[in-house]
C-alpha cells in the first residue's frame, strides 16, 4: 500500500538535493518560459481565447456521449475500424489481435501518452514484437529503458553528453555531443524502420466529431511518416479527446502550441479522416482507432473535477510547478506527472495509493493560472486531500483532530499551549535535528519560528 | 452488452449530474451549450493579421522566414521554372518526386531530371532516394507562416515529408489571412468529401528534444521552400 508513497519520498529527497538535475531543468524550462510568454503575448486577446477554449471543452466533455457517437459513425463511414476499450488490458488485447491478424512483426510508433498509460511497449515486447519509438525524445528514453520524464519533453532531464554516451553505447557508434549530429543519428535509424515497419502506431491530440477526424500535433514529422508508410495504422485515443467542430481546431491548435512548447503553431498539425481512400496515392490500407476509457468515466462521474478531462496534455502546469521542477518527472511514478497527474492519477489508479501526490503541493496556484483550458487544478488537489480523509482517515489524523477539538473547546487548557510551547522550545535544542526530535520532519530542513514571550491576551491585560 | 454500450452507459450515467461551467464554479449554468460555436470567433482572439493582401504577404514572409523556411516570388510560370532550375543546380538534385498539377507539371518538366510521380501509387524506396519533393498546396496561412496541404492537393501523405527538401509551389491568391480562414476554405472546398489527410506544415521538420536546442530535419524535410507565383 505504501510503496508508491515511499518511492515518491525517497526519490524526492534525492532529487531535491541534486543540483545538476535542477540546473538542467531550470535551463530547459527557462527557454520554454521565454517563448511561451512571447506566443501568448502575440494573441489579440489571450484571456478570451482561454475562456473560449475552456467553454468548448466543457461543451465537448459534458455531451461526450453524443460527440463520441457522431465521431464513430463518421469514422466508420469512411472505412475506419473503431474499437472500444474499457480498460488498458482490453486495449492491449485489441492491439495484439490486430498485430496477429496482420502477421505483423515490427511496429513504428509516434508519441502517445495513452500507450504509456497502458504499458503497451512492454506488453508487445513480451509477445516478441519489435517496437520502435520514432519521436526523438521518446527514442532516447526507450533506449535508456526509462519512462518519459515529461509528457511533452520526454528527455528533458538529459544533457547532450548523456545522450551521446547513450547512443554510442546502445547503437555502437561514435558520435559527438552535437545535438545536430545526434538528431541525424536517430533520423537515419528511423528511416529504415519506417520503410520496413508493418504497423504504424499513433496517439491523437484532438478528435473532431463533426467530420470524423483525428488530429495529431508534432514537430518532427515522425507521426506524418508513421501515418503514411506502414500498411496498417493503429491509433489509441482517450475518449475525452473529442471536440465538437472542425473549426474548433482554429483555436485549439495554436492554444496547444503556445502552452506546450511556446510555438505559435507546432510544425505539423495533421487531421486524418480515414485509411487510404479510392484514388489516393498512398496511406495505410487499414486504420484502427481504439477509444480508451481506462477509468476516465470515473473522472467524468465527479462533477467537481470533471473539468480535468478538458486537459489537452500540453504540460504547461508541469512546467510552472515548483514541486515538479524540484522533484522531477520520474519521482511521481505515474504516466501523467505534475499538477494534472496529481489530480487525475487518484481517479485513474486509486485514491488511497496516490493521495500523497495531492499533498506534494505548495498550493501556489500557478497550475490553475497557466492552464490553457482553465482546469481548476489547485482546488482539485485540495479536493483530493479532502476526499481521501473523508474516505479513510488515518488513526493519527483522527486522534489529532479529536485532541484539537478537546483542547480548543476548553479555554483553560488552551491557555497552557503557549506555556508548554515555550518550555518545549527551550528544551528543543537538546534533540533538534536528531531522530528523537518530535518535529524532525519539519526541522530537518526548516527553522521553527520562536514562540512570542507573551500572548496577546497577557499583553492586553498588562496594558490595563 | 458490447464494450461500446458499456462505456457509453457509464458516460450517460456520469452526465446525469451537472458540472459547473468554466469560471462559474459556484453557480449552476444551463447544461445545454450556449448557442453558436465559441471558436467560430477565433479571429477576435488569435494573433492579428492585416486585411490587405500586402499586409498578409509581409506577415507570411516574416513568419515563414522566422521558422527557417525560404520564400521566393516568381512573376510568372517561366520565372518559376527558372527559380527551380537555380535551386536544382545549387543543391545538385539528381532526382525529384512530384505529382500532377497545374503548377508542378511545367515547372518539373523544365528541370530535365528523372521524376517520380506519386499519382496512382509509387515505390517508397525510390521516393526515399529523391533529393526534393515538389508539391502544390491548398493554401498558405499568413498568421502562422503555414502551408496547408492535403493528400489530394500535394501528391499523397508521404511526398511532403519523406524527401529532404520540400518545395511548395503556390499562387499568390492562395494566401489566406489566418487559421479560421483556412478552416473555412477546407469546408468550402471539401465539405462533402474531405481528403483522408489534411496537414498544416509550419516550417521545416524540427526538434528541440536535446537540451531544447533547435535542430532542423528531425524526420521530415530539413528544408522548406515556398515559391509564390
Amino acid at each position: 500500500m505504501s510503496s508508491a508513497v515511499d518511492q515518491f519520498k525517497e526519490q524526492a529527497e534525492i532529487l531535491t538535493h541534486d543540483l545538476r538535475h535542477r540546473a538542467i531543468i531550470q535551463t530547459a524550462l527557462g527557454k520554454y518560459e521565454v517563448v511561451r510568454d512571447k506566443s501568448r503575448g502575440a494573441f489579440l486577446d489571450y484571456a478570451a481565447a482561454r475562456q473560449a477554449a475552456a467553454e468548448t471543452k466543457w461543451e465537448a466533455v459534458n455531451h461526450l456521449d453524443t460527440h463520441l457517437e457522431e465521431l464513430v459513425s463518421k469514422l466508420e463511414a469512411r472505412g475506419t475500424k473503431v474499437h472500444w476499450a474499457g480498460t488498458g488490458e482490453q486495449a492491449r488485447g485489441i492491439i495484439s489481435g490486430i498485430l496477429r491478424d496482420k502477421k505483423a512483426r515490427s511496429i513504428i510508433k509516434s508519441k502517445a501518452m495513452t500507450s504509456e498509460e497502458i504499458h503497451l511497449n512492454h506488453a508487445l515486447e513480451q509477445e516478441g514484437y519489435e517496437v520502435v519509438e520514432s519521436d526523438l525524445g521518446e527514442y532516447i528514453v526507450q533506449l535508456k529503458h526509462e519512462p518519459p520524464y515529461h509528457i511533452v519533453f520526454p528527455a528533458m532531464h538529459l544533457t547532450r553528453g548523456d545522450i551521446r554516451d547513450l547512443f554510442n553505447r546502445e547503437l555502437s557508434i561514435n558520435s559527438s555531443d552535437s545535438p545536430e549530429e545526434l538528431t541525424m543519428v536517430a533520423r537515419r535509424v528511423m528511416r529504415q524502420k519506417y520503410l520496413s515497419a508493418d504497423v504504424g502506431f499513433t496517439g491523437g491530440n484532438f478528435a473532431v466529431a463533426e467530420t470524423g477526424m483525428i488530429s495529431i500535433t508534432e514537430n518532427e514529422g515522425n507521426a506524418r511518416l508513421t501515418a503514411a508508410l506502414p500498411k496498417t495504422m493503429v491509433t489509441l485515443l482517450g475518449i475525452e479527446k473529442v471536440l465538437p467542430r472542425l473549426d474548433d481546431l482554429a483555436l485549439f491548435l495554436p492554444m496547444l502550441a503556445t502552452s506546450g512548447t511556446g510555438q505559435a503553431l507546432t510544425c505539423y498539425n495533421t487531421m486524418y479522416g480515414g485509411p487510404r481512400q479510392p484514388g489516393e496515392s498512398d496511406g495505410p490500407e487499414e486504420w484502427h482507432v481504439i477509444l480508451l476509457d481506462n477509468r476516465r468515466t470515473e473522472l467524468l462521474a465527479d462533477p467537481e473535477q470533471r473539468d480535468s478531462l478538458h486537459c489537452i496534455r500540453c504540460g504547461a502546469c508541469l512546467n510552472v510547478c515548483p514541486i515538479f521542477r524540484n522533484v522531477g518527472g520520474h519521482t511521481y511514478g505515474t504516466t501523467y506527472s505534475g499538477p494534472v497527474g496529481a489530480v487525475i492519477t487518484p481517479h485513474l489508479r486509486g485514491l488511497q495509493e496516490w493521495k500523497h501526490l495531492s499533498n506534494a503541493s505548495s498550493l501556489c496556484g500557478a497550475c490553475t493560472e497557466t492552464c490553457p483550458v482553465k482546469i481548476d487544478l489547485a482546488h482539485h488537489l485540495l479536493q483530493n486531500r479532502r476526499n481521501s480523509v473523508r474516505q479513510k482517515a488515518s488513526t493519527p489524523w483522527k486522534l489529532g483532530f479529536r485532541a484539537m477539538n478537546f483542547v480548543f473547546n476548553r479555554p483553560s487548557l488552551y491557555a497552557l499551549i503557549p506555556k508548554f510551547g515555550r518550555l518545549g522550545q527551550m528544551l528543543h535544542p537538546l534533540v533538534k535535528g536528531t531522530r528523537l526530535d518530535p518535529a524532525y520532519a519539519w526541522t530537518k530542513t526548516r527553522e521553527t519560528p520562536q514562540i512570542a514571550p507573551q500572548t496577546f491576551k497577557e499583553w492586553w491585560k498588562e496594558r490595563g | 452488452m458490447t464494450e461500446r454500450e458499456k462505456i457509453l452507459g457509464r458516460i450517460r450515467e456520469a452526465l446525469q449530474v451537472e458540472a459547473p461551467r468554466p469560471g462559474q464554479h459556484q453557480s449552476h449554468g444551463s447544461l445545454r451549450p450556449a448557442a453558436g460555436a465559441p471558436a467560430a470567433q477565433a479571429r477576435a482572439w488569435l494573433p492579428p493579421v492585416g486585411e490587405s493582401a500586402a499586409d498578409q504577404l509581409t506577415a507570411f514572409r516574416t513568419n515563414a522566414m522566422n521558422l527557417k523556411a525560404a520564400v521566393h516570388e516568381a512573376a510568372n510560370l517561366d520565372a518559376l521554372a527558372g527559380l527551380l532550375r537555380a535551386l536544382a543546380a545549387e543543391e545538385g538534385w539528381k532526382k525529384i518526386a512530384t505529382h500532377q498539377g497545374c503548377l508542378t507539371g511545367d515547372a518539373c518538366g523544365a528541370l530535365g531530371l528523372p521524376v517520380l510521380q506519386t499519382d496512382g501509387g509509387y515505390d517508397v524506396h525510390s521516393m526515399e532516394q529523391c533529393d526534393a519533393a515538389i508539391t502544390e498546396c491548398d493554401a498558405l496561412v499568413a498568421q502562422t507562416g503555414s502551408v496547408l496541404v492535403t493528400n489530394r492537393s500535394a501528391g499523397g501523405r508521404a511526398l511532403s515529408v519523406l524527401p529532404p527538401h520540400h518545395v511548395v509551389l503556390a499562387r499568390r491568391e492562395q494566401l489566406l489571412r489566418d487559421l479560421p480562414a483556412a478552416f473555412q476554405l477546407l469546408r468550402q472546398k471539401y465539405g462533402a468529401n474531405y481528403p483522408s489527410m489534411i496537414s498544416f506544415i509550419t516550417g521545416p521538420s524540427r526538434t528541440g528534444d536535446i537540451e531544447r536546442i533547435l535542430v532542423l530535419g528531425a524526420h521530415g524535410p530539413k528544408k522548406l521552400t515556398i515559391c509564390l507565383v
